[in-house]
């Protein structure tokens, strides 16, 4: 993914970390609790008199707070740069965009790399096991802490999706709208296998020691890499392999050997693998794959899906879905609508042609920004928002 | 926006302010957002095509990507006071079905059909001998998506079948004023181009047959 876009000067961004005390935990799904908890985040834009124009953003499973700024470690544009700023479909001009690291996350947010408060050394396999649910009770958290109890939207692509859907089963009453994008209600099988891939990755790796490789001051990069490659390739669509790369040598002539790539998709792989470890952390990507391959919204409500959503009537739902998305199919979004029609829920719903796959939702999709953008139009005015 | 399609007009005093109106074949959302805009209406689109919903959305008007036969068993009972199809019942694969879905989620259902018995059809199939082409019904038989073509008085005997009542009933057309018409006379089945209908239940809703537990075969 080239990105060229620089960062507009225009947008308001603030943020932080929220530090919530020993006696104010976050209780998990597992039983567990943690505190003390740290939730990092960035907003953009402000909050109106009326507290009415907050967005949250959720970010997909290697995402992280910085959706529409710098990243600060590399150095490149927010992950959805072309969705969030100015004259673009969430205008932090009009709304006040909050974006949390998920807990288990590894960008400030209180995850597996975190200091253990009862050992003084990194949680490592010590961290209890989180799901999408405990996620958004830590980003509930933050918006009580922000004096926020709406929100205008809750919008999120991929696992930031799964989230919005968690939210409007979990909190219905603090939800206005909802965008859930290329995802789905339960990991599949599918899923889950290609995810145990990734895992087995790490854990094979030498240097992952048990999980405890900070304290030996070594990183399983090799591992978390493949993990990174083997994921990578669901994120593409076999027609967006084939345009990109095809057959297409790395230089001429086959090397007649393994050192080096000879295919130029080999050399692409390895490079997405090579950059993610700079910025992700092993034991985070163990933690938050496990978590989604856990979530199953229809399981967690009596085997129906449309149980979920009974109490999120007055919510307005889009949901939306890419053609070559073989991650999280269109299939996967139209159960979900089908769960929404069926709760008596307002939901829209489109299939974007694109051969894009599910990466699609970071890519330039005039198709999804329309939508967006017409969406959260006949939402702000239904809310009253200038 | 042009002039305002005359069966739009007819539609738009049917619809009472303020209801729940799900439109089935809805297009780009012209009519959803007509009604939205005159009538307050609290609209919900049902398109096949991706670019219409995609439009729709566009406008600010719900939409869902789907399919008419297929999509409807979804909806809850009841869950919208108007269910409009305009000039779609006679592509679905199963119109029966189709309609009796409309009246077990809407409490009124507001359907145009092309009326086949229409003196120029007649006229065309008597004189030529072959599957008429009018300005109603353009494509020729082979690309037609119009598969299951009625007359005024097949769909109204369809409505008795169905328990139907017909509350209203109007000849429309693009360009010409709707008509208030009697669809019992048979002078309408020779002159009306396309009827819209407004139908509610004339009998409440019958229980769902029992399933025998015994007396299969296989018992």
């Amino acid at each position: 993914m080239s990105q060229t876009v620089i960062e507009s000067p225009a947008i308001e961004t603030n943020g932080g970390t929220l530090r919530l005390p020993a006696d104010a935990p976050l209780r998990l799904d597992s039983g567990a609790t943690l505190a003390p908890l740290e939730i990092a985040y960035k907003t953009y834009g402000r909050l109106n008199a009326e507290r009415s124009n907050a967005v949250l953003v959720c970010h997909a499973l290697t995402g992280d707070q910085h959706a529409a700024s710098v990243h600060p470690i590399t150095g490149k544009p927010g992950w959805w740069n072309r969705v969030i700023g100015p004259g673009l479909p969430l205008d932090p001009d009009r709304y006040f965009i909050i974006c949390t690291n998920v807990v288990g996350g590894c960008m400030g947010s209180t995850g597996p790399s975190s200091i253990d408060p009862a050992t003084g050394k990194p949680f490592g396999l010590t961290f209890p096991v989180i799901t999408i649910a405990d996620m958004v009770r830590a980003q509930a958290m933050l918006l009580d802490a922000l004096g926020i109890e709406t929100l205008f939207a809750a919008v999120g692509g991929s696992m930031g999706g799964m989230q919005v859907l968690q939210w409007a089963a979990d909190y219905p009453h603090r939800l206005h709208s909802a965008v859930c994008i290329a995802a789905a209600a339960r990991h599949s099988a599918q899923n889950i296998a290609f995810h145990e891939v990734g895992r087995q990755a790490i854990m094979a790796d030498p240097d992952w020691r048990g999980g405890a490789y900070e304290a030996h001051g070594v990183r399983p990069e090799k591992g978390l890499a493949v993990a990174r490659m083997a994921a990578h390739i669901t994120y593409l669509s076999e027609a967006a392999l084939q345009r990109k790369f095809g057959r297409e040598l790395q230089r001429d002539g086959l090397s007649w050997g393994f050192d080096a790539p000879d295919f130029q998709v080999e050399s692409y792989l390895r490079y997405q693998g090579a950059s993610f470890v700079d910025r992700f952390d092993a034991n985070s990507y163990l933690y938050i794959t496990r978590a989604l391959d856990y979530f199953d919204l229809a399981a967690s409500h009596g085997g129906v899906l449309a149980n979920a959503f009974r109490r999120a009537r007055d919510v307005r739902f889009c949901v939306l879905s890419f053609s070559s998305d073989w991650l999280y199919s269109t299939g996967e979004s139209r159960d979900i609508v089908r769960a929404l029609n069926a709760a008596g829920c307002r939901a829209s719903f489109v299939e974007i042609e694109t051969d894009k796959g599910h990466d699609a939702i970071f890519l330039e999709e005039p198709v999804l920004h329309s939508a967006l953008r017409g969406f959260f139009e006949s939402q702000a005015s239904r809310r009253g928002l200038a | 926006m042009t002039a305002l399609r005359e069966d739009f007009k007819e539609i738009l005093r049917l619809v009472r302010p303020n209801t729940r109106v799900l439109d089935v074949g809805c297009g780009e959302g012209d009519l959803l957002e007509l009604l939205t805009q005159e009538k307050g209406v609290d609209g919900q689109g049902l398109e096949i095509s991706p670019s219409g919903v995609a439009a729709c959305l566009a406008k600010g008007i719900a939409a869902v990507q789907g399919d008419g036969d297929r999509d409807l068993d979804h909806f809850p009972t009841q869950a919208f006071d108007y269910a409009i199809l305009s000039k779609t019942l006679q592509q679905m694969r199963e119109p029966r079905h189709v309609l009796t879905e409309l009246m077990r989620i809407a409490d009124r259902a507001l359907v145009s059909v092309p009326n086949f018995g229409h003196w120029r059809m007649r006229w065309a199939l008597l004189t030529q001998g072959r599957m008429p082409e009018t300005k109603a019904l353009p494509d020729p038989w082979w690309s037609t998506p119009n598969i299951h073509l009625c007359t005024l008085r097949d769909f109204t005997t369809l409505c008795a079948e169905l328990g139907l009542r017909i509350e209203a009933c109007a000849a429309v057309s693009p360009d010409q004023p709707a008509r208030n018409i009697d669809p019992a006379r048979p002078i309408e089945n020779w002159r009306a181009e396309t009827a819209l209908f407004l139908l509610t239940r004339e009998r409440p809703r019958p229980p769902a047959p029992e399933r025998a537990t015994t007396g299969d075969l296989f018992d």
